[in-house]
């Protein structure tokens, strides 16, 4: 493209400019952690403590949340795995009736706001009379899950092409053998990629989550508690650092394994 | 299966069915995740309807499993409605403001971004895009408090008074930024800002360098050149990106409680009424406005040609 052409200046300004706009306000965050200051949100910190991620450590009510958390994200995203793999298997096999309902319905969780996505499985609830529990979490997020990985899917397998399973079929492997040593070898790290994806949103997720999970607790919802009445701010920033790397970590890693594809992880969020 | 390989176990027998039935082990594949789209996803999405047109007993508080429009109409009730116009012309104006700050990036990641830069732009939006929601909004609860980082910078350059008179705005204004509407736009133009920029950046990846230099043969200038050629080129783009940073604003609550004025967004509507006010019926009809909305929405834009762009 432009090999020879130089940016003007006031674009790169702007650019970069928009860049730090979008990393600058994360950064506060790690600062806030060591702060001194408990009662306000004081800039500049009047001092710098480690003692914070102590406290946050030995906090009885951080850890069931935190488990819940953890919990939920692993069963979505272990969900969302199969439902994904498999509807990107048979999108990527054949075009039929209805191909571009399937597309939309998978997608429709995540384009749609949260907030109709948790109001719609609440009204669900109330109908049914079913009680919260953590599957009702994790009904919710399996159902926005499913489009993470059927993106990062369904780009491999067309990558994969019809080639390889013929020449397989070829040499006598039946269905479960091809998968087995054809596809899962190819589809792994795209699957990983997907996997650790939803794993981070599922982790992440508030919205959806305050509709389906009635008394309980899940890190963000914890989070979102203090807040609205804060107790000890630097424990809330340390648990904030710990949800931040929960997710970035995971996209990293999602980056590096599906890195030079034209499948990117993220691409779809 | 042909005989010249016997079949040797089950799974060369059904391998031998899906060759001869293609479509059978398509419809396998697919029926999982379409039962559970379909049960849960579009099941409850019809439960939303179906309570939206149910009503609230006002002495009880029960739910009256009845049809009526009672529920819908209350939309109008003017404190209702004018939730509902505020949050439009918060959208409106947050998707504004992302065009606006997504451009420069956008186009500077599409047009002059090579290898290691490229990459960098790439991780730049990706990550905040997908970092923790939550952590975001916070980080700009601290920045936008009284004694934070921002009334600091205005006092250190002098700017105090001038903080003070843009907060003196009736309306917009506020005890604070982390209590007014400028605080509330603020961060929602944040949060959803990388959405704007991936899909703008497809669609200026595409305008051919060619259409630039043949313009500029041509006589036009810089700006000329961005009116007339860029802009419409883009557009299909910006269209698609909106779309996200519309639905998505009319949809939150979290941002508005966390940093904002006391007065009600639609989303906030909601998620009170289904709780405390144990108002279901209310509360599903709210929720189906920025379903309304948004299908008109995608109605213009997919006459506008923004799908090509996602």
């Amino acid at each position: 493209m432009h090999s020879d052409a130089r940016p003007p200046l006031g674009l790169t300004l702007a650019a970069i400019g928009g860049l730090l706009f979008l990393h600058l306000p994360i950064v506060l965050i790690f600062l806030y952690a060591f702060t001194t200051e408990d009662r306000s949100y004081q800039f500049p910190p009047p001092d710098l403590t480690t003692k914070w991620f102590g406290v946050a450590w030995n906090r009885a009510d951080i850890w069931p949340p935190l488990y819940l958390s953890l919990r939920v994200a692993a069963i979505s995203s272990g969900l969302a795995l199969v439902l994904g793999t498999l509807c990107a298997a048979a999108m990527a096999r054949a075009r039929f009736f209805g191909r571009d309902t399937v597309s939309l319905l998978v997608v429709l969780p995540i384009a749609l706001p949260g907030i109709i996505t948790g109001m719609s499985l609440r009204s669900a609830f109330a109908i049914a009379d079913i009680p919260f529990s953590t599957w009702t979490i994790v009904l919710g997020h399996a159902t926005f899950c499913i489009v993470i990985v059927y993106n990062n899917a369904v780009a491999r397998f067309r990558r994969l092409g019809s080639s390889m399973l013929e020449a397989s079929a070829d040499l006598g492997a039946n269905s479960f053998q091809t998968f087995r040593h054809v596809i899962l070898p190819n589809l792994g790290s795209a699957l990983l990629a997907g996997g650790m994806l939803a794993f981070a949103l599922s982790f992440d997720e508030v919205i959806v989550t305050t509709f389906t999970a009635g008394q309980q607790s899940t890190l963000p919802i914890w989070m979102l508690n203090e807040l609205v009445r804060p107790r000890q701010r630097p424990v809330t920033n340390v648990v904030a650092i710990v949800v931040f790397m929960a997710t970035f970590l995971p996209i990293l890693a999602a980056y590096y394994l599906t890195r030079g594809g034209e499948e990117t992880a993220g691409g779809g969020k | 299966m042909d005989s010249a390989h016997p079949a040797r176990g089950p799974g060369d027998r059904l391998t031998g069915l899906f060759w001869s039935r293609p479509k059978l082990l398509t419809a396998l594949l697919i029926a999982p995740p379409i039962l559970w789209l379909g049960v849960v996803y579009v099941g409850s999405l019809a439960a939303l309807l179906l309570q939206s047109f149910y009503s609230i007993d006002e002495f009880s508080g029960v739910v009256v499993p009845e049809f009526t429009l009672k529920t819908y109409a209350e939309l109008l009730v003017p404190s209702n409605y004018d939730v509902i116009l505020r949050t439009v012309a918060m959208a409106a104006a947050v998707t504004l403001a992302s065009v606006a700050l997504a451009f420069p990036v956008a186009f500077f990641a599409a047009r002059y971004a090579k290898g290691r830069w490229k990459a960098v732009f790439y991780l730049g939006i990706m990550l905040p895009l997908w970092s923790s929601y939550l952590v975001k909004v916070y980080a700009w609860k601290l920045i936008l408090a009284k004694e934070g980082i921002i009334t600091w910078a205005a006092e250190g350059i002098g700017a105090g008074n001038l903080l003070n008179a843009v907060l003196a705005i009736p309306v917009i204004g506020g005890n604070s930024l982390s209590t007014s509407y400028i605080g509330t736009f603020l961060v929602f133009v944040y949060v959803w800002l990388p959405y704007m920029i991936l899909p703008m950046q497809a669609s200026l990846e595409r305008v051919p360098t060619s259409m630039l230099e043949a313009s500029a043969d041509l006589g036009a200038g810089g700006w000329r050149t961005f009116r007339s050629v860029i802009l419409p080129l883009a557009l299909p783009g910006v269209v698609a990106g909106s779309i996200f940073t519309f639905s998505l604003t009319l949809g939150d609550y979290i941002i508005p409680q966390i940093v904002g004025s006391s007065r009600f967004f639609i989303g906030q509507a909601v998620y009170s009424l289904q709780g405390t006010a144990g108002n279901i019926p209310l509360a599903a009809a709210f929720a189906v406005v920025p379903i309304v909305i948004m299908l008109v929405y995608l109605t213009v834009a997919r006459k506008m040609g923004a799908f090509d762009a996602l």
